[in-house]
């Protein structure tokens, strides 16, 4: 008997079209320039013990935003080709994409976008923020914080695998089935997408356990929940929510694979299955996920305006209520993803009435954002200005969101360019102008060194405008008739002109995109001259402002105390004082490599579980078990910080802040 | 004789002394615990709507009624539920330092998991061999895989169990391997409470 050790991986798999064997190669080429560059700096050594092995929320923080970055030009690239192939495809031309080709391009594209760009990034924000701003040292599980970023980071290690090895999946973000069984898709494009959810589902759930933790245990002494900043309040609800929604995409995904690898009839069309039961259950995680996503941006921008506002929040209270109130209401609204499924009018009455119902919550806070503003100083720096282009965005994304809850609509323009508009409106209007927000605004305290406010300025104005040119036209092509996911159309159509200006949006996106790029390196670059030494360089409300730009590995030398919200703000502006402590030892947690082990093993096991090399799997599943076991059999995981280094680094600090103010 | 200081509260001393928080460990590797088993609830959660909508879906093939031996349930209930109960006598016996007790629950609950499995797989094996494989129809699937899922939540509770009884062996009843003891009798526990679901709503309804 012969064993197969490569399970079905053949030859044939390394075989693609030109357009992909050109994106393979700049990978590969890419992938080489980057290891020939760390290899002769001798940043190996640097990157493995500050950064790999790290448990520092601060560092694992940077690192998932590095991950997103990265995979965010991938789902970019993949953008732009389906533009160009829209703007090309028309008539007899077939444009440079085949229609298979395509399948796998917007597939890629949405599954990279969701999962690990925006999820990513919010991740990322999470990480560097929440401890800071409850007053905390670090998280309450450290090392499961790096197992969360490193499943992460090998799932998005298999999705530019799936690029270069085999086909990627051709079902859509979301897998339909029947499509997605194994009758319809019987090659490796849809294993590859049930493992890379899989992993970086997994790592997200863990993740979301260590930050509701860390917020219900954690917060400095007098921080009562009324007293929470807004954004702590808004991940303790986006991680709720990840909490009661991911496990659903565990079971869902694990039952697809059981249906394609066992011969199960869970979701096939054969055999007693139900395909609308898989879409059922991939809405009750997908549509939470919209608003895991959602949420902690909410929470930036309720940082963001207070403190360019120089006002108190408006309405903190009703902020709050609306957050609880958006997190309930996001459970009972998933069957508006499917109207046309032909459930009994009652029963998608229900569901547009609650979808309708969370417009209510969401407008509470617009009002609060504006009520912010009124009677405020509003500073127009570029952090406030992804506010306005946001509440513009998410304003129109919200009020067709409307229009499409209606069942009677949604069956006009279900799964049209309508629909792509408006959810490209939530998404890109919301959650990545809220991340970019983000990034301008808490840039200069993670790095110690601020961007380039004029070049923000460019890049933001070429995202604005590009983005309404790119995304308008599909409002309107939505009505006239065009469907998403389209390779091909017809002259008489009439579409072409409106697809050509979408594709010229999308242009002037990538001119925004490149500004960026180049800000961000010349930042680095100069990064001597634009040194943040203050810590507060926009006069801000919470407590991340209170410590030195970067924040040391500690955050706080003495935990601080609060008596009310904003309490940094009173501090500084009606001075009240923080109690004086000695300083004291510190205890903090000790680097571990278990959790890059743990990533990469995982990586192995998807791989192989897409290939069908089962021996291979079995061994890497019970390395990662040899792995945890080793683990919490260890005892001692922290290490000290004497007290009279900290007081040497506080001291350099504060000397440091004293020269900038003479 | 207890002898274990396991819940410590920071709290702030006269002279403005916080505790460091990372020595308030059990009580956040609790609550994290108790957050991972909402999550594994919700997971069977979905296995049991998956089962309630496709429990019809025969086919043509054995109904629930025709296939399952409510004599066969019943015993691993009680399997279970006892081994639950010697799982408690466990961390009682810890609690009063008492480590041959302690060794003889955890042994006893050891070989109740084992013999709970081994009626499942009969359970399995006698399904199969009648030709009621999971790939005969999508009933089938969601029995196999809901009763599945349990069974693998078992199989890794009793590799735990191994893993723990060892180094309770070799570092003795300290503050960590306690906590190890009381997380793993939570979700020795949990996986009791899923079992009683299962045997109501899919062996007492099924019948």
């Amino acid at each position: 008997m012969t064993v197969n050790i490569f399970g079905r991986l053949k030859l044939e798999a390394f075989h693609h079209e030109a357009s992909q064997n050109f994106a393979v190669m700049m990978m590969v080429l890419s992938g080489i320039a980057i290891i020939g560059l760390l290899t002769y700096f001798r940043l190996w050594r640097w990157l493995w013990n500050d950064w790999f092995t790290s448990c520092d929320p601060k560092r694992i923080g940077v690192m998932y935003i590095a991950v997103a970055l990265l995979m965010f030009f991938k789902g970019f690239v993949d953008a732009l080709m389906m533009r160009l192939q829209q703007a090309l495809s028309v008539g007899s031309s077939h444009g440079f994409i085949s229609a298979d080709h395509f399948q796998e391009v917007f597939s890629a594209h949405g599954t990279t976008m969701i999962f690990f760009v925006a999820m990513g990034s919010v991740f990322g924000v999470m990480n560097l923020l929440i401890p800071l701003q409850i007053g905390a040292r670090d998280v309450a599980f450290p090392f499961l914080n790096s197992v969360g970023f490193w499943l992460f980071a090998s799932s998005a290690t298999l999705s530019m695998t799936s690029l270069a090895i085999g086909k990627f999946s051709a079902t859509g973000w979301l897998a339909y089935s029947p499509l997605s069984g194994i009758e319809f898709s019987p090659g490796e494009g849809v294993d590859y997408w049930i493992w890379i959810l899989q992993i970086a589902g997994i790592g997200t759930t863990l993740s979301a356990i260590n930050f509701m933790v860390t917020i219900l245990k954690m917060r400095c002494p007098g921080m009562t929940f009324m007293k929470m900043p807004i954004f702590v309040w808004s991940c303790l609800c986006s991680v709720v929510l990840v909490i009661f929604a991911f496990p659903i995409l565990t079971a869902t995904l694990a039952m697809l694979t059981l249906d394609r690898d066992l011969g199960m009839h869970f979701f096939t069309a054969g055999g007693g299955g139900n395909p609308m039961l898989y879409i059922n259950l991939i809405w009750a995680w997908g549509h939470p996920e919209v608003y895991i996503l959602i949420l902690p941006v909410f929470g930036i921008f309720s940082e963001v305006v207070p403190t360019f506002c120089e006002k108190r929040l408006f309405g903190y209270a009703s902020m709050v209520w609306a957050l609880v109130l958006i997190t309930f209401l996001s459970f009972i609204v998933w069957v508006h993803h499917f109207f046309t499924m032909g459930a009994s009018p009652p029963v998608n009455a229900f569901f547009a009435v609650m979808t309708k119902l969370i417009a209510i919550p969401t407008g509470v806070k617009i009002f609060n954002w504006l009520f912010t503003k009124f009677r405020g100083r509003v500073h127009f720096d570029s952090p406030m200005l992804w506010f306005f282009s946001f509440l513009l965005n998410f304003s129109i994304g919200g009020m067709t969101g409307v229009l499409l809850s209606a069942p009677p609509v949604d069956f006009q323009v279900h799964n049209s360019l309508f629909l792509i508009a408006h959810f490209h409106g939530m998404a890109i209007g919301g959650v990545l102008f809220g991340f970019f927000c983000a990034f301008t605004y808490w840039f200069p305290k993670f790095s110690g060194f601020r961007l380039s406010e004029k070049l923000n300025r460019i890049a933001f104005g070429c995202w604005f405008l590009g983005f309404l040119i790119a995304f308008m036209p599909l409002y309107m092509l939505g009505f006239m008739g065009a469907t998403r996911r389209l390779d091909h159309y017809d002259v008489e159509t009439g579409w072409h002109p409106l697809f050509l200006l979408a594709g010229f949006g999308a242009l002037i996106i990538l001119a925004g995109v490149l500004v960026q790029m180049y800000g961000l390196l010349k930042a680095i670059i100069d990064r001597d001259k634009n040194r943040d030494l203050s810590g507060d360089p926009w006069n801000g409300r919470t407590f991340e402002w209170s410590v030195p730009s970067p924040p040391p590995e500690y955050n706080f030398a003495s935990i601080p105390k609060v008596n009310q919200r904003d309490q940094f703000w009173a501090d500084k502006h009606l001075h009240t004082v923080q109690p004086t402590r000695a300083y004291e030892d510190i205890l903090m947690p000790k680097n571990t490599a278990v959790g890059v082990y743990i990533g990469v093993l995982s990586l192995i096991f998807g791989f192989a579980m897409v290939w069908h090399m089962y021996w291979l799997a079995a061994i890497s599943f019970i390395a990662i078990i040899a792995c945890v076991i080793a683990r919490v059999s260890g005892e001692d995981e922290h290490a000290v910080i004497p007290a009279s280094k900290v007081e040497a680094m506080e001291s350099a600090y504060l000397r440091a802040k004293m020269g900038e103010v003479k | 004789m207890t002898s274990l200081t396991i819940y410590h509260d920071p709290e702030i001393g006269s002279e403005g002394h916080i505790p460091d928080p990372h020595q308030d460990t059990f009580a956040k590797t609790t609550l994290g615990f108790w957050l991972y088993l909402m999550t594994d609830c919700v997971l069977f959660g979905s296995l049991f709507i998956t089962y309630a909508v496709l429990h019809k879906s025969t086919f043509g093939g054995p109904t629930s009624a025709e296939l399952f031996d409510l004599k066969t349930a019943f015993l691993e209930t009680v399997l279970l539920l006892v081994s639950s109960v010697t799982c408690g006598f466990a961390v009682l016996s810890s609690l009063k330092n008492q480590r041959t007790q302690l060794f003889l629950s955890l042994m006893a609950t050891f070989a109740l998991g084992v013999s709970f499995l081994m009626v499942e797989m009969h359970e399995f094996h006698m399904l199969l061999q009648e030709g009621h494989g999971w790939d005969k129809s999508a009933f089938l699937s969601a029995f196999f895989t809901l009763i599945g899922t349990h069974g693998l939540h078992i199989t890794f509770g009793l590799l735990w169990l191994i893993v723990m009884a060892m180094q309770i062996y070799f570092s003795g009843i300290t503050v960590a391997t306690f906590r190890r003891l009381v997380l793993f009798s939570m979700f020795w526990h949990f996986l009791d409470l899923i079992w009683i679901f299962i045997y109501s709503f899919v062996y007492l309804l099924g019948v």
